[in-house]
């Protein structure tokens, strides 16, 4: 039995705050970062948001887009390393928003930043094993960077649902297989209790980034019998736009290939929404028959690689919910002061 | 700060959520939040959970400057009272620029944090309306 997905849906808080705004508070320089990082602005979260509510309406708008009665959705899986809370699942928060309870299963994933793609795999599992008919697999962050740090530049707010099902004539995308490559790295962490996380600095790159994206993604082109040039597209996960574009050229993609996935420069990196935003991007302008390749990574350390066939159910319910272009239009920008009393930066007495 | 008890938040949960009224199918009145019996028919009453499709229209509204506790942080806000297609009314805080805001204006449910009892205690989601 194969797995594919059935619909997506994306969701991006309204507010942006620029690049040049953070590092005019830190006395950066802000062109250096702006080229250096390939981001030039990110996306806040408003006072009242956080990862639960951008996982509703990124679901509702998966619900939405394929018209699904969501009472067969029988697990809910949310991928963040933002959980509103330590203990209480933000996935029955979200199955009780889109109305999928109560005969289901749930529980929160964490993975640094793939979370969400480790979801889909658990639904992928779940659908072909016949243990469920339909999954829901999600993203979502309101990624925390500590005030000054190099994180501050690119932690962004957003997040993307998937519903991975098994019968074919259902499907917008095949999902061809996947490939995961992890090992114990410890190039990223946050403590229980802490606001904010830790990182290796330039520990993150070569021995976490760039090994567990290009051993995923190669493991899988070795696995199907691929190769880059048999893919009309590609997404690596996107923590700034450097680092894609250059997995992307290790690997021997193009940049035309990885052109309407990169969605991090006006964006930011939504952390456990990142790879899968990307995949949203290309699924809105992919026609039928196109292949795409995806490569999640989460620091700790992992990648997960997946291989794609759009299928012509794409072009009927494409339009039926927004794209990540239509939710990246029209944001409102705030100043530093503005974001940090957003992100909760300001304790009030 | 929201001083409502947990139990109490989470038997209306559903209803805050999807905006989950009722509808009285003897005198077709649509009713939100929910009612156990419907005042006009009373006894004759037949009520059904009905879920509203959240697309409504600004009856009035009022701009907050001096918030109650827990809502300080985001002064001014709107309080609106938002009149859905179906017939009811109900109060809800409307996420925009107070500025951008008029009677009459189109609305369209979002789901957000509606509050939380204290940094450590329950959050609370619910809906709020932005314009259409």
């Amino acid at each position: 039995m194969s797995a594919g997905i059935v619909s997506y849906g994306a969701y991006v808080p309204r507010y942006r705050i620029k690049v040049d705004e953070i590092a005019r508070v830190w006395g950066d320089d802000a062109n250096s970062l702006k080229s250096g990082l390939m981001v030039h602005e990110k996306s806040v979260p408003d006072f009242d948001e956080d990862t639960a509510t951008i996982a509703v309406e990124a679901a509702r708008y998966a619900v939405k887009r394929s018209g699904i009665n969501a009472q067969r959705i029988g697990a809910v899986y949310t991928g963040s390393e933002s959980h509103p809370y330590a203990v209480k699942p933000t996935s029955t928060i979200v199955a009780e928003a889109v109305e999928a309870t109560p005969v289901m299963t749930a529980a929160d994933y964490e993975f640094a930043c793939k979370a969400g793609t480790a979801a889909i795999q658990t639904c992928m599992g779940l659908v072909q094993s016949g243990m469920i008919d339909l999954g829901l697999a999600i993203g979502a962050d309101v990624a925390q960077g500590a005030p000054g740090d190099a994180l501050e530049y690119t932690a962004a707010a957003g997040g993307v649902a998937f519903i991975i099902g098994s019968k074919e004539t259902e499907f917008l995308a095949v999902i061809e297989d996947t490939y995961s490559f992890t090992t114990d790295t410890p190039d990223f962490w946050r403590r229980e209790g802490m606001p904010y996380p830790e990182h290796g600095g330039r520990f993150t790159g070569e021995p976490g980034y760039f090994k567990h994206v290009t051993h995923a993604a190669k493991g899988l082109m070795a696995k199907m019998g691929t190769k880059p040039g048999d893919y009309d597209y590609a997404v690596f996960h996107q923590p700034n736009g450097k680092f894609p574009s250059r997995a992307a050229s290790i690997l021997g993609f193009t940049k035309e290939q990885i052109k309407p996935g990169l969605v991090v420069p006006k964006l930011g990196n939504t952390y456990s929404g990142s790879c899968m935003m990307g995949i949203a991007a290309t699924l809105d302008q992919a026609k039928p028959g196109d292949r795409i390749f995806a490569t999640a990574f989460g620091s700790g350390a992992g990648g997960d690689a997946f291989s794609f066939t759009v299928t012509d159910k794409i072009e009927e319910i494409r339009n039926k919910a927004p794209t990540v272009m239509e939710l990246l239009a029209d944001p409102i920008y705030v100043d530093y002061a503005t974001y940090a009393k957003h992100k909760g930066k300001i304790r009030l007495a | 700060m929201i001083t409502m008890s947990v139990p109490r938040f989470w038997r209306k949960q559903v209803a805050r959520y999807n905006l989950i009224g009722t509808h009285c199918t003897n005198c077709k009145t649509y009713y939100y939040p929910p009612r156990n019996m419907c005042p006009k028919c009373r006894r004759d009453g037949k009520l059904e959970n009905f879920k509203f499709s959240g697309k409504g229209e600004i009856l009035t509204y009022t701009v907050i400057h001096t918030a109650a506790e827990g809502f300080e942080k985001q002064t001014p806000y709107v309080l609106g009272i938002v009149k859905l297609e179906e017939g009811p009314s109900l109060t809800s805080q409307i996420v925009a620029d107070p500025e951008d805001m008029k009677i009459g204006m189109k609305v369209r449910p979002v789901f957000r944090k509606l509050g939380e009892s204290s940094e450590k205690g329950m959050i609370y989601y619910g809906t709020k309306f932005v314009p259409e």
